[in-house]
């Protein structure tokens, strides 16, 4: 089959075959072997469909081992993604299309795929020993049990290869583009626009133009494979979003966070340190940073997360941004350096992207658990300031805050990112670079000495943000000696004085506590429900999507998204009193609930869940209407989201 | 001596023989000379009477001024331990840190900072018990910094525990039956980890010390000093031996290029033992005894003989060799970490808008 003469780059002219069918919104999973290529797959559908327009939302999901045994359940890598015409915030509960490369990827995911839905085979896997292996004893595509779903049988390396007959690629070589297959039968599907994939390939294989070819090939031949068949009776057409006026981009959370971090060098005018370590899911905030020297951005792959930490609160004292990155386990042996750099009050940012503990836990999927250990993880009475991002893009903003309030109030900030936001991406809103707000980093250069003599005072507090000089090593008459000993509060030398620190130990909270950040606000469309759901991190997408499936149902909820967890909005505290039930789901035991429940006596009440997966809409639309007031006319009915409600 | 090559990129980091860029190059220089008082802070020291680290103090108090450079570009970072209160006593700039972890501090301090003097000063216990991972990393990167390991063969602080460097069969409080654990030989671990200096000194040995030090000063790269110093509360008189009579029986001090010869005069008016091979190994032997030719002739840039050296003696200190061990050449990791980010801002300042903007943006239009 030659492919070459296929039109496959206008969308809005899909050629022959039906009139497509309109969705608001669609979730596509692809699922095969670690070895098959689906994050690539699912990458590239997604930047296909950013470019068109859509809303979309992400969920790489894949195993830990880099290759697990071929063919096996713990090997089943997948990318699930929702897109639609409208704002949306998760990656869908369930896959509307679910394509399976492979019997093991059918078995991990059919369970997730609702009755009716669109399941797409590579039938080329179903061999029986490949279907005894993973303990099918009967083909599932011809005992049955796939009835009730619409079956597209494809043998997709068979069709793959035969495209690329005339490549002389080995047959190997030639059926690992079977995955493009599987993208161009996909794109014909959704009208998906091709030219950035067929780009994508070009660059990628730049060294091997023969096999950046065989996956061109592959592409048209899936894409042509569902317009000339009568297998698919019909694509789909999902319009673009209408998103708010600007340029936008499609982003991963680890991006967006590296890019805030370059862009922190930018507004405070520091060169930019990270010392780190690499760890999943966190590495990729080291891979990009150290592409960005350019920019100042110094990257310093240390021997051990200590030396990540030190060498940053090293290059802090020098007066750079120092900044470390890391996940949980990494949180724990930078403790003892954290608690330093809280006594020695130097800025420092610390990013946490935390997954699932404890120990080693599960590398590569998500969890929210570190939010206790970035709280109090440390020796001592030893505060630091605590921001989450919610999505992928708002990594970015993040990471300019915590920068920001680590130079003004002289302190260590912790980011508490996740994994599911930090693979996951979305459409970004690209920011303004000009409008950032810049920041000063007020580099102490005179004495202090109140008594005005020429001696210099390290820990003389700025009345206003209680922060300290931050006096450079090159200055002259400012030299001075700082350390994990207490210090004499101004002068700054050594003090044993009890009452001196017990005093220090009372500014630190103070400074830490009176650090202004922007009031709380409540989501409360119809300004009188009952339940106030409030949620931080990564959860605000599950939150916000079941909301608005239980106010479509006609019931009233309230929610409340909590970006710094320290210190807490001024106004938290009224807004969590102002109503009946206080609700806070959490992917942890209920860490933020005890925070909250501690500080301000409201009995909060906890829905967690530790699966290492983000939470469904569906699942917290149920537990919503659970605590819904029993006298509103439609509580107790718990039917469907109405169509195009879901997020 | 020279070492290695490394990236043409790094070429002129590379000593090719010719003068090299020394460990305070970029460091400004001091306007009017400085004293040791001018080093002098204005806290009081706080060492038991008699430690060994007063007079390291005083060596390095009235070293520093010698090296010309200004006071507020000279930097000390410590860890824990009685020898870690050392910055605290210094008018520079300092930090006393966390246990073992002052080389990565100083790491980060060095590598964004080179216009700065960065010296660590650290103990037995924080470099090569909870430091050795730093430690050793450190050496290999070869970042310009100076490491004062002060070797007192105990836990000082924590009051008189064994410590990585205490002689097996050491009674101490953790120990009562005598230690079981094999010390480590510092020097033979430095080299080991790839360290491009290596020197040793005696505390009260001032001018050897300070000889030591003045050299560690301009290497560039990391330069591990390794100070015997005499803690007379825990292990008190442990050096003693390098400090009484027949001492110089037991000393062994290199000058590179002159073979090494000790111990009273011989006929030559050179010391009357020697240095010579044996096997793979070096032994002392009655100089008058051997061949002229076959005595030694140091070489600070062997790394070869500069182990040999650090093998004479072990766990005792019957021969104990000071001086310079080694001093070569090798590309820095500051430098060629520096190198990297002018090279890549060589190419003109870059945009941040076009770095968020990526290659794939789209437009809603309003
Ligand atoms: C994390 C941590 N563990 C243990 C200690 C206790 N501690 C302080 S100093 C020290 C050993 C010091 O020995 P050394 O480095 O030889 O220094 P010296 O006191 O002998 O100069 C120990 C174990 C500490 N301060 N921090
Ligand atoms: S305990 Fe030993 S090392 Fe520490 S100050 Fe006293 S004499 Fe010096
Ligand atoms: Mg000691």
């Amino acid at each position: 089959m030659t492919t070459g003469d296929i039109d496959v780059g206008n969308p809005s002219h899909p050629g022959v075959g039906p009139a497509p069918l309109a969705r608001d919104r669609v979730v596509i999973r692809f699922a095969g072997d670690s070895g098959d290529g689906m994050q690539l797959t699912g990458d590239r559908f997604t930047s296909e469909t950013a470019t068109f327009g859509n809303d979309l939302s992400t969920l790489p999901n894949f195993p830990a081992e880099i290759r697990a045994p071929a063919g096996t359940l713990p090997g089943v890598s997948s990318f699930q993604l929702h897109f639609a015409n409208y704002d949306i915030v998760t990656p869908g509960d369930r896959p509307d299309v679910l394509v399976a490369m492979n019997p093991a990827a059918l078995k991990a995911n059919i369970g997730d795929l609702p009755p009716g839905g669109i399941l797409i085979v590579n039938t080329d896997e179903f061999s029986k020993r490949n279907l005894t292996k993973i303990g099918y004893e009967a083909d599932p595509l011809e005992d049955g049990s796939l009835e009730t779903y619409q079956v597209h049988p494809v043998a997709m390396a068979t069709l793959t290869r035969g495209a690329l007959e005339e490549t002389g690629l080995s047959k190997k070589d030639a059926e690992r583009a079977k995955n493009m297959f599987a993208l161009g039968l996909l794109s014909w599907m959704y009208h998906r626009p091709s030219e950035g994939t067929e780009r994508f390939l070009r660059e990628k294989f730049a060294k091997r133009p023969d096999l950046a070819e065989a996956n061109i090939l592959a592409f048209r031949a899936g894409h042509a494979y569902g317009e000339t068949t009568e297998s698919f009776a019909v694509t789909y057409e999902v319009a673009p979003a209408k998103l708010q006026p600007g340029t936008y981009r499609q982003i991963t959370g680890n991006t967006a966070l590296a890019y805030g971090i370059v862009a922190a060098g930018q507004t405070t005018g520091l060169p930019v340190f990270l010392g780190s370590y690499p760890i999943t899911p966190a590495s990729d905030i080291l891979h990009e940073l150290s592409k960005h020297k350019a920019f100042g951005v110094t990257t310093f792959q240390a021997e051990d997360e200590i030396s990540g930490i030190g060498a940053a609160l090293g290059a802090s004292f020098g007066g750079s941004l120092g900044v470390t990155t890391t996940s949980g386990p990494g949180i724990a042996l930078k403790s003892e350096t954290i608690g330093l750099a809280v006594t020695l009050e130097l800025p420092l940012l610390i990013v946490d992207v935390q997954r699932g503990g404890p120990s080693t836990g599960l590398p590569t999927k998500t969890e929210q658990a570190d939010l206790l250990q970035a709280m109090f993880g440390r020796n001592g009475e030893a505060p630091l300031p605590i921001i989450a991002p919610r999505s992928p893009g708002d990594c970015f903003d993040a990471a300019v805050e915590a920068a920001r309030i680590a130079v003004t109030y002289r302190t260590p900030v912790i980011l508490l990112s996740d994994g599911a936001l930090a693979n996951g991406s979305e459409p970004w809103k690209v920011p303004d670079a000009s409008a950032l707000e810049s920041v000063d980093p007020n580099f102490a250069t005179e004495p202090n000495a109140p008594d005005g003599s020429d001696e210099f005072w390290p820990y003389l507090r700025d009345a206003d943000t209680l922060a300290r000089p931050w006096a450079v090593p090159g200055t002259a008459g400012l030299e001075h000696r700082i350390g994990g000993l207490e210090k004499a509060d101004g002068r700054g030398s050594i003090s044993y004085e009890p009452d001196n620190h017990d005093r220090m130990v009372r500014l630190r909270a103070e400074k830490i506590g009176g650090i202004r950040v922007p009031d709380a606000e409540v989501d409360d469309p119809s300004g009188d429900a009952d339940v106030l759901v409030v949620g931080w991190g990564s959860t605000y997408g599950p939150i916000v999507a079941a909301a608005r499936r239980v106010r479509g149902m006609g019931h009233r909820v309230a929610t409340l998204h909590l970006r710094n967890l320290n210190p807490f909005p001024a106004n938290l505290g009224e807004l969590l009193r102002s109503y009946r039930t206080v609700l806070v789901p959490e992917m942890n035991l209920g860490q933020l609930v005890m925070l909250l429940r501690a500080r301000y006596l409201v009995d909060a009440q906890s829905y967690t869940k530790v699966s290492g997966l983000p939470f469904k809409a569906e699942e917290l639309q149920d537990v919503f209407l659970g605590y819904l007031d029993g006298s509103h006319p439609s509580s107790g009915e718990r039917g469907s989201a109405p169509q195009g409600v879901d997020a | 001596m020279t070492d290695q090559q490394t990236s043409p990129a790094l070429g002129a980091l590379v000593d090719l023989g010719l003068p090299g860029i020394g460990g305070l190059d970029g460091v400004p220089l001091a306007e009017t000379p400085q004293s040791a008082k001018d080093f002098t802070s204005d806290q009081e020291v706080r060492w038991c009477p008699g430690c060994g680290d007063y007079a390291v103090l005083a060596a390095v108090r009235s070293f520093l001024p010698t090296l010309g450079i200004k006071r507020e570009n000279t930097v000390f970072v410590s860890g824990i331990g009685c020898s870690s209160r050392f910055p605290y006593y210094l008018n520079t700039y300092g930090m006393h840190s966390i246990h073992g972890r002052a080389p990565t501090i100083a790491t980060g301090l060095a590598i964004t900072r080179p216009d700065l003097s960065v010296w660590v000063v650290t103990g037995d216990g924080d470099a090569l018990s909870i430091g050795g991972n730093h430690l050793i990393h450190a050496l290999r990167r070869n970042v310009n910094l100076k490491i004062l390991l002060f070797n007192n063969r105990i836990y000082g602080l924590t009051k008189g525990q064994y410590s990585p460097t205490s002689e097996q069969g050491k009674v101490t409080k953790s120990t009562p039956m005598g230690s079981i654990d094999h010390p480590f030989n510092p020097v033979s671990m430095a080299l080991g980890a790839e360290a491009t200096f290596v020197g040793r000194a005696i505390d009260s040995d001032r001018k050897n010390l300070t000889a030591v030090l003045g050299a560690a000063a301009a290497h560039r790269g990391t330069a591990l000093v390794e100070i015997l110093q005499d803690c007379p509360i825990f292990n008190d008189g442990s050096f003693d031996v390098l400090r009484k009579d027949g001492k110089e029986n037991r000393i062994v001090p290199l000058t590179h290029g002159e073979p090494i010869r000790f111990g009273p005069a011989g006929e030559d008016g050179l010391g009357s033992h020697a240095v010579v091979a044996d096997g793979l190994a070096l032994k002392v032997v009655d100089a008058a005894s051997v061949d002229p030719e076959r005595i030694v002739v140091h070489d600070a840039g062997s790394h070869e003989l500069a182990f040999a050296l650090s093998r004479l003696s072990d766990q005792d200190l019957t021969h104990t060799v000071t001086g310079i061990f080694r001093d070569t050449s090798r590309a820095t990791y500051d430098d060629a970490a520096r190198a990297q980010v002018d090279q890549a801002k060589a190419g003109g300042a870059p945009d941040l808008q076009s770095l968020l903007n990526g290659r794939d943006t789209w437009t809603v239009a309003g």
